[in-house]
């Protein structure tokens, strides 16, 4: 491992990229923790990849200074390439070659003698559920296949850090948790996995802290719990057996939680997001709104606390939303804590 | 997995969390391996993709016995008196035309390489840098090696007869895979500094078809006006053609191979730093 104290993965202060007249990466200060996955959220576009690319000794920082495990990106190119592991659609594995000739290739290439390579490739393909297709041309697998290769090569030796960048865009919800399997059981095992994503969802099953990056800036840093009490505890979702009693509910729920209230499309359906000062209260507050409402006489049809989701949290924060087509899958619902399904 | 339960025979077998988390566990690394190991690595890779995609052998053989044919017939007539004097003279001056002409082939792979995303990997492991770019070569020796022979051996069936005999046509062929390694790395270089792989190939023309054309490759430069013998007895390819014929002939043209290996050098020390610059800074 690593001879620096800090206790940082990475480090940068003031990163910054530019192509000709676009400032890609625009002033970037991160700190990640050792032994955590850190989320890098954004949607496209934002300088999440180009600054992976700098991370990843890949592309060479027009200012600012970025340290992995102590060693500079630029002047110890070599001992941070040592370190680190690279997974992302530019940094993929050959099409022509099949899945045991890639990882018996980047064994070699990494120290390994032939038979130690051909073992440990064939132990990978194993795990992860790819001896079948080992003998096949990568060009022949599926898209949750391809991941799969490119993260086994990214693992030949278990890096300290390992660079996902946006290691599910593209891929079926089943390939996706799979994926999130993986990186849960890598870094379970020590190594940190710096992760980006444009996916809110993503970020929240998997990261312990999370950046949130847009036009080349970080916006926005902390745990998931500090990014989500910035725009508010959560909302209160209800359905009301009769429409007709909306106004009065709405009234009330005002009234009661010192709450925005949002009146849903559907006639029935009303979401009262509650003040981040609320935050530890939430339930009692909840509670009390409900005893109130049955009393006022107004039938209450289902009932539902959630955490705001990441969606609210991106869209406070840069005053648009991600742009992506994800967020029907992650905003509408606001107890997305306990959704099962993800974005297509 | 819990959310692959109700799955097909065609279904992707679970990942298995357990043997993952075993082999993780693994921290220690070998050590680094040499430059010479990298290399001969990447030399493997380029052989396997031979091995798996045949069909880009055909660069090396169908298009090298076309040229000796068609150029042989057409002119041999007109410029020797017939065709099995000519190819005496022209053999060797196809096969370095023909050879010289696939190196461009190498800037292709490396900008395919870039374009398919295998080439960050490849530029992110702790190795000796050039061994990438290296190993793309190495591999194309084995293709041009591939090209001579199969010349060589189509040339013997037309009339060929290389009075230096079997040392004479290895030595030849030898100086012309020499002259073409030192040659490539302007292919790699366009490779890594042109967007898409039709633009390395039509930069790559442009460069190839004067440089092969302009040169003693089909006729004596005697003939020519004098600005163009200027060109002409100054180019490199016309120091190899003039080894390689005297070499396959029997002969030490000592002047010309000198000038040959001092071209190869000169190309090499200039596109070689080139090409590695653009690697790291690309």
């Amino acid at each position: 491992m690593s001879t620096h104290t800090s206790g940082l993965a990475i480090e940068t202060a003031g990163l910054v990229k530019t192509f000709g007249e676009t400032r890609a990466v625009d002033g970037v200060d991160l700190a990640v923790p050792a032994g955590t996955v850190y989320g890098v959220l954004g949607p496209n576009g934002a300088g999440k990849t180009t600054t992976v690319k700098m991370l990843a000794t890949l592309l060479r920082p027009d200012g600012g200074q970025a340290h992995v495990f102590g060693h500079d990106v630029v002047r110890e190119a070599d001992e941070v390439r040592s370190r680190v592991s690279l997974t992302g659609q530019y940094a993929s594995v050959d099409e022509d070659l099949t899945g045991t000739e890639n990882l018996v290739l980047l064994g070699r290439l990494l120290g390994h003698g032939k038979t130690a390579a051909r073992q440990r490739g064939e132990q990978l393909l194993e795990a992860f559920g790819l001896t079948d297709a080992a003998a096949k041309q990568v060009k022949h697998y599926s898209g949750g296949m391809r991941r799969r290769i490119d993260i086994a090569a990214s693992i030949l030796n278990t890096p300290d850090l390992l660079f996902l960048d946006e290691p599910t865009t593209g891929l079926d919800p089943r390939s996706r948790n799979q994926v999130w399997d993986i990186v849960r059981a890598v870094v379970a095992q020590g190594t940190t996995v710096l992760l980006t994503t444009q996916y809110l969802d993503e970020a929240d099953q998997l990261a312990s802290r999370i950046a949130v990056i847009d036009k080349g800036r970080v916006i926005a840093e902390g745990t998931k719990g500090e990014l989500k009490a910035s725009v508010g505890a959560g909302s209160v979702h209800l359905r009301l057996r009769n429409a007709d009693q909306r106004p009065e509910a709405e009234r009330l729920l005002r009234d009661l939680l010192t709450a925005e209230v949002q009146l849903e499309p559907d006639p029935v359906a009303l979401t009262a997001r509650l003040a981040a000062a609320a935050s530890d209260t939430a339930a009692d507050h909840a509670a009390k709104a409900l005893g109130e409402l049955a009393r006022a006489g107004i039938t209450v049809d289902s009932f539902s606390l959630g955490q705001p989701s990441l969606d609210e949290v991106f869209l406070a924060l840069t005053g648009h939303d991600t742009g992506q087509a994800t967020g029907d899958a992650t905003g509408t619902g606001p107890d997305t804590d306990t959704k099962d399904e993800v974005a297509a | 997995m819990s959310t692959a339960t109700s799955t097909g025979s065609k279904e992707l077998s679970a990942v298995s969390t357990e043997s993952l988390a075993a082999l993780l566990v693994a921290k220690e690394r070998p050590a680094r391996p040499s430059a010479l190991s990298t290399s001969l690595t990447f030399g493997w890779r380029a052989i396997l993709k031979i091995k798996h995609v045949p069909e880009q052998l055909f660069d090396v053989t169908a298009f090298p016995i076309m040229n000796l044919l068609m150029f042989t017939y057409l002119f041999g007539g007109a410029l020797a008196g017939s065709p099995s004097d000519y190819i005496q003279f022209v053999l060797p001056g196809i096969l370095v035309m023909s050879v010289v002409m696939i190196t461009m082939y190498t800037g292709v792979s490396v900008n395919i390489d870039i374009e398919k995303g295998v080439f960050d990997r490849f530029r992110s492991l702790p190795i000796w840098r050039p061994s990438a770019m290296i190993g793309y070569l190495l591999g194309d020796a084995l293709r041009y090696t591939i090209a001579s022979v199969v010349m060589l051996v189509v040339g013997l069936v037309l009339g060929y007869r290389p009075d230096g005999g079997f040392g004479g046509a290895v030595a030849g062929i030898a100086l012309l895979l020499l002259f073409s390694f030192a040659f490539s790395w302007i292919w790699t270089m366009f490779g890594l500094m042109l967007r898409t792989e039709k633009s390395v190939m039509s930069v790559s023309m442009m460069v190839i078809f004067p440089l092969t054309f302009l040169s003693n490759v089909f006729v004596d430069p005697k003939t020519m006006p004098g600005w163009l013998q200027a060109f002409v007895n100054n180019s490199p390819i016309t120091h190899l053609a003039s080894s390689v014929r005297g070499l396959m002939a029997g002969e030490w043209p000592g002047g010309e191979i000198a000038w040959t290996l001092g071209w190869a050098g000169a190309l090499l020390l200039v596109f070689g730093p080139v090409t590695m610059r653009l690697y790291n800074r690309k």
